[in-house]
């Protein structure tokens, strides 16, 4: 989307002097603590998501939030946005000790919020989608007139008065959607606007606009907290940097332009926790070409990947959220058909569909356990035996005492907790979910298991249990493909590493040639050492 | 099962993985079976749902707390032994058709569907079997072309909803309607007498003083159990209706799975669509009217999960019988079926209000557990 210079709605230099981006509330006072957290706690099942946070943000300052994947930067906002509420810790708002129930609560008090998955309404207008909750009405009638008119007003200030306010949402780019999500964030009293990655979605040009916006923002008094993967953003927009690792706050009100990379790079990997990775066996264990992907493309998601796994091989891929791994990983396994490019097994190439990838002996452990791959109501055992049950059966008959019997095998090797196989897999922890999950392949002739993200929400004992479970599975000829964005973990466990960023597989090495600081960078598209020796 | 992967040779820190696949241990699979059944957990006649006996009981209670009501209000009729026997009989004759078209209905709706259509079907598959041409291959021809008929239409829905990607409340209603026209043109908008003995007779007929439409009734039910709980369709029906895309990448060919539940739906219309043409020694195009509702009533109030994954085949047919008995207890006291109705509607909303609450109490219960084994 183009600047619209010429656009007769986009107010002259002169208007937008006179009339601000935004009327922030009349009693800011610059430099003014908005914000202040002590200690906040936020404790889902079977993870500590916030375990101690610290941050402190003031009247027109862009504050950057830092923290890799599952840091707690997430669930720090959703507290901030009324969406969850802090187990223990305090919350000062303005000075005053304070608690958000809702949603609304927040948005009254004047914390405006732009998720990093957009939360628009696609089948609504532009106009009713920025004033979605608080429109103006008259008689339980909606003011449409008004609030189009607002809305221009609002989208022309953001320097995109060519998106008309009646439009669908859903017509929209990606950037002019993002847009409108400003426009809500806007069209309320904010005091304080928090940005989820808003520079995820958009263009390079895009980008300076998002900044110039936030400058007249910040100008007029308003706080805005900023969250990136990107560090060169950070450097130009940022004015203090507060570092999450592990929900914790490792570094606070670092100044954002003078502190050096390795300082927060490091901070952000510091291990407070040293995750206990199992040896790598002395001799290369691989042996022959298990999996070979040659020139996988999906439109949009991942382009020309190639890659292979031999058996008894840990190959790992390090990459973040939307670097199309994910979609990589279930395009290999049949879920998603690729636009070109072929996958072999074996040598033999594989016919679309999950079916024939499980015949041909794969596995997968798809990221979103729950949603993805358990039936929670149901069985511990049947869920085990979920992708195999037909084995035991004979004639149609399930053979349910034989498939208990594998289950608690299956659910004493991988230690199981609880170990009765008949309790509901809704009861289990996080980390022993994932274990039913994995556990389901160990049943009956899986050759190469897929892992996507197999310790999200997981916690640091079950981890090493983990770990050692699947390098144990490779120590019996097991290929597998891991995908995880903890880069530590990928280093750890792997034996040789592909980073991918942005569809494409930007490096490839030995899991013991590569360092945590090397792939953040490779991954970040900051890329201050891309192309240097590791 | 293959045994071709080679041997572990962990070393001693790391956990003892099984090997995979190993060849089959009879005597280890005794082991457990026995430990298992020493638990009585592993009693053939034991469905595997757990919670769902608990349901059922509740709705062994409703039943009675009817029976109680009739036996108040009619104490004289309720004195005689042999009315009451034969008042069980008419019961479940009464509840015999719409019976056989819940249990199918209890697949497609574990299932994670809706199927609108089953009334249609049940009129589509009488009509056709009774056409003169029909006719004329005797009651064998007659019965197989219910049959077929029956799985045909299931099939044009199941294809229409797994492979055309149609939403089970547009494809099923879509057929409602369609088929019913189909049934008006075939019969010209006539009733179509049934001339066939062997047919009129099935719901005439007692054998060993139970009507034989009470035997198949059984039957259907006893199939549906063993389908649901026992095979390994069942365990399909209920992975998919559970969660679809679990089941998918766990291998499960959720579309062809999908399409045989309307299948076997259409089936059950096929069946009932005989015993209903049995019963008026007649078919017509406006014969089952309704019975999607009383159908999806039934398997709803029986526990049935709208959402899919879970529900029990004994608490459907449990659904049904209170239906049945609601139904009779309004005739012996001779009340209007207007006030039959609206307490059928009542027991609807307060079923769904009960599942709901008990739903809602047992996730809160979870949740509380699930904090303290986290901390």
């Amino acid at each position: 989307m183009a600047l619209p210079e010429d656009d007769p709605a986009t107010a002259s230099a002169e208007a937008v002097a006179e009339a601000p981006l935004v009327e922030a509330p009349a009693d800011t006072v610059a430099g003014e603590v908005v914000l202040r957290l002590t200690d906040l706690v936020k404790t889902f099942p079977g993870v500590r998501a916030l375990d101690g946070v610290q941050l402190e943000v003031r009247a027109g300052e862009v504050h950057c939030l830092l923290g890799q994947n599952g840091a707690g930067k997430s669930t720090l906002i959703k507290v901030l946005a009324g969406v969850h509420q802090p187990d223990s810790g305090l919350v000062e708002w303005r000075g005053e000790p304070t608690t958000f129930a809702n949603p609304q609560a927040a948005m009254k008090a004047g914390i405006a919020t732009i998720y990093q998955e957009l939360d628009l309404v696609e089948d609504l207008s532009v106009a009713e989608n920025a004033f979605l909750g608080h429109e103006y009405r008259r008689f339980g009638f909606v003011r449409r007139g008004r609030m189009a008119r607002h809305t221009r007003q609002i989208l022309s200030r953001l320097g995109h008065g060519e998106i008309p306010p009646g439009r669908m949402v859903r017509s929209l780019p990606a950037a002019g959607k993002q847009i409108v999500s400003m426009a809500r964030a806007l069209s309320h009293e904010a005091r304080l606007i928090i940005m989820d990655e808003p520079s995820a979605v958009l263009a390079h040009d895009e980008v300076g606009n998002l900044f110039r916006i936030i400058r007249e923002l910040t100008a007029q008094g308003i706080a805005v907290i900023y969250i990136s993967h990107r560090l060169e953003e950070i450097r130009e927009i940022g004015d203090r940097v507060t570092v999450l690792k592990d929900g914790r706050t490792t570094a606070a009100n670092l100044p954002a332009r003078d502190t050096p990379t390795r300082d927060l790079v490091s901070r952000m990997t510091g291990r407070t926790i040293e995750y206990v990775f199992p040896d790598r066996p002395a001799d290369d264990p691989a042996g022959a070409d298990l999996l070979q992907v040659e020139g996988l493309t999906r439109e949009g998601e991942f382009a020309d990947v190639s890659l292979n796994v031999r058996a008894g091989e840990i190959v790992g891929i390090a990459g973040l959220v939307g670097s199309g791994r994910s979609e990589l990983l279930e395009t290999i396994y049949g879920a998603r058909l690729p636009e070109a490019g072929t996958v072999r097994m074996d040598g033999k190439v594989l016919r679309p569909g999950v079916g024939a990838a499980v015949r041909a002996g794969m596995g997968m452990a798809p990221e979103e356990r729950k949603s993805q791959a358990l039936l929670l109501g149901e069985p511990i055992y049947r869920n085990v035996t979920l992708a195999t049950f037909g084995r035991y059966a004979r004639l149609g008959f399930t053979n349910a005492a034989k498939e208990r019997a594998e289950a608690d095998r299956i659910a004493e090797t991988l230690e199981l907790r609880p170990r009765d196989v008949d309790r509901p897999v809704r009861t289990l922890s996080g980390g022993n979910q994932q274990k039913v999950v994995v556990g389901r392949w160990l049943l009956g002739g899986t050759k190469l298991l897929l892992l996507d993200e197999p310790t999200r929400g997981v916690d640091v004992g079950a981890r090493a249990e983990l770990y050692q479970v699947i390098r144990a599975l490779a120590a019996q000829g097991v290929g597998v493909l891991l995908v995880s964005s903890e880069v530590p973990e990928v280093l750890g466990l792997a034996d040789r590493v592909l980073v991918m960023r942005e569809g494409r597989v930007v490096r490839e090495a030995a899991a013991g040639e590569l360092d945590e600081n090397t792939v953040l960078d490779l991954v970040m598209a900051g890329s201050l050492m891309e192309g240097a020796p590791a | 099962m293959s045994d071709a992967t080679p041997t572990p040779t962990a070393t001693p820190e790391r956990p003892q993985l099984p090997a995979q696949s190993p060849p089959v241990d009879p005597a280890e699979t005794a082991v457990a079976s026995d430990k298992a059944s020493s638990g009585g957990k592993l009693s053939w006649w034991r469905g595997d749902g757990g919670d769902g006996a608990k349901r059922n009981l509740g709705l062994i209670g409703v039943l009675a707390a009817l029976i109680v009501v009739g036996a108040v209000t009619k104490p004289d009729l309720y004195g005689d032994p042999n009315w009451v026997w034969n008042n069980v009989l008419a019961i479940l004759q009464l509840a015999s058709v719409v019976g056989v078209v819940t249990v199918g209905m209890t697949f497609v709706i574990i299932g994670g569907g809706i199927d609108l259509s089953v009334g249609a079907i049940v009129a589509l598959a009488g009509v056709w079997c009774t056409t003169v041409a029909t006719q004329s291959y005797g009651a064998g021809g007659m019965i197989f072309t219910a049959l077929v008929v029956g799985i045909c239409v299931g099939l044009v829905n199941g294809v229409l909803i797994s492979y055309g990607r149609l939403v089970p409340f547009i494809a099923t209603l879509a057929m409602l309607v369609a088929a019913r026209g189909l049934a008006a043109s075939i019969s010209n908008k006539q009733t179509q007498v049934s001339s066939s003995t062997f047919i009129n007779d099935i719901a005439a007929r007692k054998v060993i003083g139970i009507p034989i439409l009470v035997y198949i009734l059984g039957a259907v039910v006893l199939a549906g159990w063993v389908v649901l709980n026992r095979t390994t369709f069942g365990r399909r029906t209920i992975a998919v209706g559970g969660n679809p895309e679990a089941a998918r990448l766990a291998g499960i060919n959720v579309r062809r799975h999908t399409m045989l539940l309307y299948a076997l739906s259409g089936l059950c219309c096929g069946i009932a669509a005989i015993m209903l043409t049995s019963q008026a020694t007649s078919a017509q195009a406006a014969m089952a009217n309704l019975y999607e509702l009383d159908a999806i009533a039934a398997a709803i109030i029986g526990g049935t999960l709208l959402s899919g994954g879970r529900g029990t085949i004994v608490g459907s047919l449990l659904g049904v019988i209170i239906f049945a008995t609601i139904t009779n207890l309004f005739a012996i006291n001779g009340l209007s079926i207007e006030a039959q109705n609206m307490v059928k509607g009542g027991i609807i909303v307060a079923a769904v209000l009960v599942q709901q609450f008990q739903f809602k109490s047992v996730t809160r219960l979870l949740a509380r557990n699930r904090v303290t084994t986290a901390t």
